[in-house]
Protein backbone atom coordinates (compact mmCIF):
# COMPACT_ATOMS: atom_id res chain seq x y z
CA UNK A 1 0.00 0.00 0.00
CA UNK A 2 2.70 2.33 0.08
CA UNK A 3 2.86 2.59 -2.94
CA UNK A 4 -0.52 4.13 -3.04
CA UNK A 5 0.38 6.70 -0.77
CA UNK A 6 3.38 7.80 -3.25
CA UNK A 7 1.28 8.14 -6.15
CA UNK A 8 -1.08 10.75 -3.85
CA UNK A 9 2.38 12.01 -2.56
CA UNK A 10 4.00 12.72 -5.75
CA UNK A 11 0.34 13.83 -7.26
CA UNK A 12 -0.08 16.26 -4.43
CA UNK A 13 3.80 17.75 -5.89
CA UNK A 14 2.55 17.89 -9.05
CA UNK A 15 -0.31 19.71 -8.47
CA UNK A 16 1.24 21.91 -6.47
CA UNK A 17 3.88 22.83 -9.32
CA UNK A 18 1.18 23.31 -11.72
CA UNK A 19 -0.38 26.01 -9.30
CA UNK A 20 2.89 28.04 -8.65
CA UNK A 21 3.60 27.77 -12.23
CA UNK A 22 0.51 30.05 -13.56
CA UNK A 23 2.93 32.89 -12.16
CA UNK A 24 6.06 31.57 -13.93
CA UNK A 25 7.42 34.40 -16.26
CA UNK A 26 7.56 32.72 -19.26
CA UNK A 27 4.09 31.63 -19.06
CA UNK A 28 1.93 28.89 -17.52
CA UNK A 29 2.06 26.98 -20.86
CA UNK A 30 5.90 26.87 -21.14
CA UNK A 31 6.29 26.13 -17.41
CA UNK A 32 3.43 22.83 -17.36
CA UNK A 33 4.78 21.64 -20.32
CA UNK A 34 8.36 21.26 -19.17
CA UNK A 35 7.22 20.03 -15.32
CA UNK A 36 4.80 17.67 -17.14
CA UNK A 37 7.70 15.95 -18.99
CA UNK A 38 9.75 16.01 -16.23
CA UNK A 39 7.45 13.79 -14.79
CA UNK A 40 6.91 11.69 -17.02
CA UNK A 41 10.74 10.93 -17.47
CA UNK A 42 10.04 9.12 -14.21
CA UNK A 43 7.04 7.49 -14.75
CA UNK A 44 8.60 3.50 -14.84
CA UNK A 45 10.27 4.44 -11.16
CA UNK A 46 8.76 2.23 -9.03
CA UNK A 47 11.65 1.76 -6.09
CA UNK A 48 10.13 3.63 -3.29
CA UNK A 49 13.60 5.38 -2.63
CA UNK A 50 14.02 6.99 -5.71
CA UNK A 51 10.62 8.31 -5.52
CA UNK A 52 10.95 9.89 -2.36
CA UNK A 53 14.12 11.37 -3.44
CA UNK A 54 12.90 13.13 -6.86
CA UNK A 55 9.60 14.32 -4.54
CA UNK A 56 12.13 16.08 -2.79
CA UNK A 57 14.14 17.74 -5.20
CA UNK A 58 10.41 18.52 -6.87
CA UNK A 59 9.51 20.52 -3.16
CA UNK A 60 12.90 22.28 -3.67
CA UNK A 61 12.00 23.50 -6.79
CA UNK A 62 8.62 24.40 -4.99
CA UNK A 63 10.74 26.51 -2.79
CA UNK A 64 13.22 28.17 -5.57
CA UNK A 65 10.09 29.08 -7.35
CA UNK A 66 8.27 30.95 -4.17
CA UNK A 67 11.82 32.62 -3.41
CA UNK A 68 11.69 33.71 -7.58
CA UNK A 69 8.64 35.43 -7.16
CA UNK A 70 9.04 37.16 -3.63
CA UNK A 71 11.91 38.33 -5.31
CA UNK A 72 10.63 38.97 -8.82
CA UNK A 73 8.04 41.25 -6.80
CA UNK A 74 10.52 42.79 -4.69
CA UNK A 75 12.52 44.14 -7.31
CA UNK A 76 9.85 45.43 -9.27
CA UNK A 77 8.58 47.46 -6.50
CA UNK A 78 11.92 48.82 -5.10
CA UNK A 79 12.52 49.73 -8.54
CA UNK A 80 8.79 51.83 -9.11
CA UNK A 81 9.06 53.32 -5.45
CA UNK A 82 12.84 53.05 -4.16
CA UNK A 83 14.91 53.94 -7.07
CA UNK A 84 15.57 57.49 -7.77
CA UNK A 85 17.20 59.24 -10.22
CA UNK B 1 1.13 37.35 26.83
CA UNK B 2 -0.75 36.85 23.32
CA UNK B 3 -3.67 38.78 23.40
CA UNK B 4 -3.87 41.13 20.79
CA UNK B 5 -6.42 41.43 18.13
CA UNK B 6 -4.91 42.32 14.79
CA UNK B 7 -6.88 43.72 12.14
CA UNK B 8 -5.42 43.82 8.54
CA UNK B 9 -6.65 45.66 5.56
CA UNK B 10 -6.06 44.41 2.25
CA UNK B 11 -6.86 45.44 -0.93
CA UNK B 12 -7.38 43.75 -4.58
CA UNK B 13 -5.39 45.58 -7.07
CA UNK B 14 -4.41 44.95 -10.93
CA UNK B 15 -1.60 42.46 -10.23
CA UNK B 16 2.31 44.24 -10.10
CA UNK B 17 3.01 42.20 -13.18
CA UNK B 18 0.27 43.42 -16.04
CA UNK B 19 0.84 46.21 -18.00
CA UNK B 20 -2.18 48.66 -17.23
CA UNK B 21 -4.28 50.06 -19.86
CA UNK B 22 -6.05 53.61 -20.04
CA UNK B 23 -9.89 53.22 -20.31
CA UNK B 24 -10.79 53.99 -23.84
CA UNK B 25 -12.81 56.73 -22.21
CA UNK B 26 -10.53 58.26 -20.20
CA UNK B 27 -11.77 57.74 -17.11
CA UNK B 28 -10.19 55.21 -15.47
CA UNK B 29 -8.19 52.07 -16.37
CA UNK B 30 -8.94 48.51 -18.19
CA UNK B 31 -10.08 46.10 -14.94
CA UNK B 32 -11.85 43.52 -17.13
CA UNK B 33 -9.88 40.05 -17.69
CA UNK B 34 -7.37 41.81 -16.07
CA UNK B 35 -5.10 39.45 -13.31
CA UNK B 36 -5.83 40.78 -9.95
CA UNK B 37 -3.91 39.97 -6.98
CA UNK B 38 -3.23 41.35 -3.05
CA UNK B 39 -1.54 44.67 -2.97
CA UNK B 40 2.21 43.90 -2.54
CA UNK B 41 2.12 46.12 0.59
CA UNK B 42 -0.37 44.36 2.01
CA UNK B 43 0.71 41.11 1.69
CA UNK B 44 3.56 42.35 4.38
CA UNK B 45 1.20 43.93 6.26
CA UNK B 46 -0.50 40.32 6.49
CA UNK B 47 3.12 38.88 6.96
CA UNK B 48 4.07 40.74 9.96
CA UNK B 49 0.81 40.15 11.62
CA UNK B 50 1.40 36.46 11.43
CA UNK B 51 4.59 37.12 12.82
CA UNK B 52 3.34 38.68 15.44
CA UNK B 53 1.03 35.87 15.66
CA UNK B 54 3.96 33.25 15.64
CA UNK B 55 5.99 34.84 18.46
CA UNK B 56 2.68 34.83 20.72
CA UNK B 57 1.76 38.10 20.57
CA UNK B 58 -1.14 38.09 18.58
CA UNK B 59 -3.80 36.21 19.55
CA UNK B 60 -6.18 36.61 16.43
CA UNK B 61 -5.68 38.00 13.41
CA UNK B 62 -8.22 39.50 10.95
CA UNK B 63 -8.06 40.39 7.55
CA UNK B 64 -10.57 43.01 6.12
CA UNK B 65 -11.46 44.03 2.65
CA UNK B 66 -13.36 47.03 1.30
CA UNK B 67 -14.36 46.18 -2.32
CA UNK B 68 -16.68 43.99 -4.68
CA UNK B 69 -17.37 40.27 -4.61
CA UNK B 70 -13.90 39.54 -5.78
CA UNK B 71 -12.32 40.78 -3.27
CA UNK B 72 -13.00 37.40 -1.36
CA UNK B 73 -10.06 36.00 -3.69
CA UNK B 74 -7.82 38.35 -1.86
CA UNK B 75 -8.78 37.71 1.36
CA UNK B 76 -9.08 34.03 0.67
CA UNK B 77 -5.06 34.25 -0.02
CA UNK B 78 -4.53 36.62 2.89
CA UNK B 79 -6.45 33.91 5.50
CA UNK B 80 -4.10 30.98 3.31
CA UNK B 81 -1.12 33.00 4.73
CA UNK B 82 -2.03 32.79 8.03
CA UNK B 83 -5.27 34.94 8.96
CA UNK B 84 -8.15 33.62 11.19
CA UNK B 85 -11.04 34.80 10.00
CA UNK B 86 -11.72 38.13 6.84
CA UNK B 87 -14.20 40.12 6.80
CA UNK B 88 -15.42 41.47 3.64
CA UNK B 89 -17.37 44.98 2.82
CA UNK B 90 -18.78 44.43 -0.18
CA UNK B 91 -19.46 47.69 -2.30
CA UNK B 92 -21.66 47.34 -5.87
CA UNK B 93 -18.77 47.53 -8.79
CA UNK B 94 -20.24 50.79 -9.87
CA UNK B 95 -20.24 52.26 -6.53
CA UNK B 96 -16.70 51.43 -6.25
CA UNK B 97 -15.30 53.22 -8.71
CA UNK B 98 -16.14 56.66 -6.49
CA UNK B 99 -14.71 55.80 -3.37
CA UNK B 100 -11.26 56.57 -2.04
CA UNK B 101 -9.19 56.26 1.06
CA UNK B 102 -11.72 58.64 2.87
CA UNK B 103 -14.92 56.29 2.48
CA UNK B 104 -12.22 53.02 3.21
CA UNK B 105 -10.65 54.63 5.96
CA UNK B 106 -14.40 54.97 7.88
CA UNK B 107 -15.27 51.87 7.01
CA UNK B 108 -11.85 50.32 8.68
CA UNK B 109 -12.37 52.63 12.11
CA UNK B 110 -15.63 51.30 12.56
CA UNK B 111 -14.53 47.75 11.98
CA UNK B 112 -11.80 48.29 14.21
CA UNK B 113 -14.26 50.15 16.80
CA UNK B 114 -16.85 46.76 16.57
CA UNK B 115 -13.90 43.97 16.63
CA UNK B 116 -12.39 45.79 19.38
CA UNK B 117 -8.88 45.14 17.69
CA UNK B 118 -5.67 46.56 19.74
CA UNK B 119 -3.54 46.90 16.30
CA UNK B 120 -4.08 47.51 12.98
CA UNK B 121 -1.56 46.72 10.33
CA UNK B 122 -1.90 47.94 6.79
CA UNK B 123 0.13 48.63 3.79
CA UNK B 124 1.74 52.08 3.01
CA UNK B 125 0.22 52.96 -0.37
CA UNK B 126 -1.85 50.99 -2.87
CA UNK B 127 0.04 50.31 -6.32
CA UNK B 128 -3.43 51.10 -8.32
CA UNK B 129 -4.05 54.28 -6.99
CA UNK B 130 -1.26 55.34 -4.82
CA UNK B 131 -2.89 57.00 -2.32
CA UNK B 132 -0.99 56.60 0.56
CA UNK B 133 -3.89 57.94 2.53
CA UNK B 134 -5.62 55.02 4.21
CA UNK B 135 -3.69 54.49 7.13
CA UNK B 136 -2.70 58.05 8.73
CA UNK B 137 -7.25 58.22 7.91
CA UNK B 138 -7.93 55.48 9.82
CA UNK B 139 -5.29 56.22 12.59
CA UNK B 140 -7.15 60.04 12.88
CA UNK B 141 -10.59 58.45 12.72
CA UNK B 142 -9.87 56.26 15.69
CA UNK B 143 -7.53 58.62 17.26
CA UNK B 144 -4.82 56.08 17.86
CA UNK B 145 -1.41 56.66 17.63
CA UNK B 146 0.05 55.27 14.03
CA UNK B 147 4.00 54.61 12.85
CA UNK B 148 3.88 54.75 9.09
CA UNK B 149 6.57 53.36 6.43
CA UNK B 150 7.63 50.55 9.54
CA UNK B 151 10.70 48.81 8.65
CA UNK B 152 10.77 46.85 11.67
CA UNK B 153 8.19 46.44 14.53
CA UNK B 154 9.36 45.58 17.75
CA UNK B 155 7.38 45.03 21.17
CA UNK B 156 9.00 46.24 24.38
CA UNK B 157 7.18 45.87 27.72
CA UNK B 158 3.55 46.18 25.90
CA UNK B 159 4.32 49.24 23.72
CA UNK B 160 5.52 48.94 20.15
CA UNK B 161 8.90 50.07 19.21
CA UNK B 162 8.70 50.66 15.48
CA UNK B 163 11.68 51.81 12.98
CA UNK B 164 10.01 53.96 10.78
CA UNK B 165 11.88 54.73 6.97
CA UNK B 166 11.78 58.41 6.34
CA UNK B 167 13.67 60.69 4.13
CA UNK B 168 17.57 59.82 4.29
CA UNK B 169 17.50 57.38 7.01
CA UNK B 170 15.29 55.70 9.86
CA UNK B 171 13.59 57.08 12.60
CA UNK B 172 12.50 54.91 15.74
CA UNK B 173 9.34 55.80 17.39
CA UNK B 174 7.39 54.08 20.50
CA UNK B 175 3.46 53.78 20.53
CA UNK B 176 1.46 53.00 22.64
CA UNK B 177 -1.39 50.19 21.53
CA UNK B 178 -3.94 50.20 20.27
CA UNK B 179 -2.42 52.17 17.19
CA UNK B 180 -2.08 51.93 13.24
CA UNK B 181 1.06 50.69 11.61
CA UNK B 182 1.79 51.23 7.76
CA UNK B 183 4.06 48.93 6.36
CA UNK B 184 6.80 49.39 3.82
CA UNK B 185 9.16 47.07 1.54
CA UNK B 186 11.62 46.17 3.92
CA UNK B 187 9.52 45.04 7.03
CA UNK B 188 9.47 41.55 6.13
CA UNK B 189 9.34 38.86 3.16
CA UNK B 190 6.14 37.87 2.45
CA UNK B 191 5.68 33.82 2.32
CA UNK B 192 3.74 32.63 -0.67
CA UNK B 193 0.54 31.25 -0.50
CA UNK B 194 -0.06 27.68 -1.11
CA UNK B 195 -2.49 25.83 -2.68
CA UNK B 196 -2.81 23.37 0.10
CA UNK B 197 -2.74 26.38 2.53
CA UNK B 198 -5.69 28.25 0.12
CA UNK B 199 -7.65 24.99 0.22
CA UNK B 200 -7.70 25.14 3.60
CA UNK B 201 -8.34 28.74 4.02
CA UNK B 202 -11.64 27.63 2.31
CA UNK B 203 -12.37 26.56 6.03
CA UNK B 204 -11.94 29.50 7.93
CA UNK B 205 -15.27 31.73 8.44
CA UNK B 206 -15.57 34.83 6.17
CA UNK B 207 -18.18 37.69 7.76
CA UNK B 208 -20.01 39.44 4.80
CA UNK B 209 -20.90 43.22 5.66
CA UNK B 210 -22.30 46.25 3.77
CA UNK B 211 -21.01 49.68 4.24
CA UNK B 212 -24.96 50.14 5.30
CA UNK B 213 -24.46 48.39 7.93
CA UNK B 214 -21.25 50.06 8.59
CA UNK B 215 -23.02 53.53 8.75
CA UNK B 216 -20.59 55.33 6.09
CA UNK B 217 -21.64 57.89 3.66
CA UNK B 218 -20.57 56.33 0.43
CA UNK B 219 -20.84 59.76 -1.55
CA UNK B 220 -17.69 60.47 -4.07
CA UNK B 221 -15.82 63.36 -2.92
CA UNK B 222 -13.32 63.25 -5.93
CA UNK B 223 -14.00 63.70 -9.36
CA UNK B 224 -11.76 61.27 -11.64
CA UNK B 225 -11.31 64.23 -14.95
CA UNK B 226 -9.03 62.81 -17.13
CA UNK B 227 -6.42 59.17 -16.93
CA UNK B 228 -3.42 59.62 -19.41
CA UNK B 229 -0.58 57.79 -20.06
CA UNK B 230 2.36 58.92 -19.25
CA UNK B 231 4.61 60.73 -21.74
CA UNK B 232 6.48 58.15 -23.70
CA UNK B 233 9.91 58.83 -24.31
CA UNK B 234 11.18 60.82 -27.51
CA UNK B 235 13.31 59.00 -29.91
CA UNK B 236 16.82 59.93 -29.92
CA UNK B 237 18.78 60.75 -32.93
CA UNK B 238 22.19 59.14 -34.53
CA UNK B 239 25.04 62.01 -35.17
CA UNK B 240 27.36 60.81 -37.95
CA UNK B 241 30.85 63.06 -36.76
CA UNK B 242 31.55 64.54 -33.45
CA UNK B 243 31.98 67.60 -34.67
CA UNK B 244 27.59 67.07 -35.12
CA UNK B 245 27.01 66.20 -31.53
CA UNK B 246 29.36 68.91 -30.17
CA UNK B 247 27.03 71.72 -32.51
CA UNK B 248 23.89 69.55 -31.39
CA UNK B 249 24.60 69.63 -27.78
CA UNK B 250 25.10 73.52 -28.18
CA UNK B 251 22.25 73.65 -29.55
CA UNK B 252 20.27 72.24 -26.81
CA UNK B 253 22.34 74.31 -24.47
CA UNK B 254 24.20 71.14 -22.58
CA UNK B 255 27.63 72.74 -23.40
Amino acid sequence: MANNELRYAVKQLYKNLIFLGREYPKGADYFRERCHRAFMKNKELTDPEQINELIGRGEYIIKELEALYMLRKYRAMKKRYYDTQ
Amino acid sequence: MASLRVLVGCKRVIDYAVKVRVRPDKLGVVTDGVKHSMNPFDEIAIEEAVRLKEKKIAKEIVAVSCGPAKCQETLRTALAMGADRAIHVEIAEKEYEGIGPLQVSKMLAKLAKDEDANLFIVGKQAIDDDCNQTGQMLASYLDWPQATFASEVVVEDGDLKVTREVDGGLETVKVKMPCVITADLRLNEPRYATLPNIMKAKKKPMLKKKPADLGVDMTPHVEVLKVDDPPTREAGVKVESAEELVSKLKDVGCI
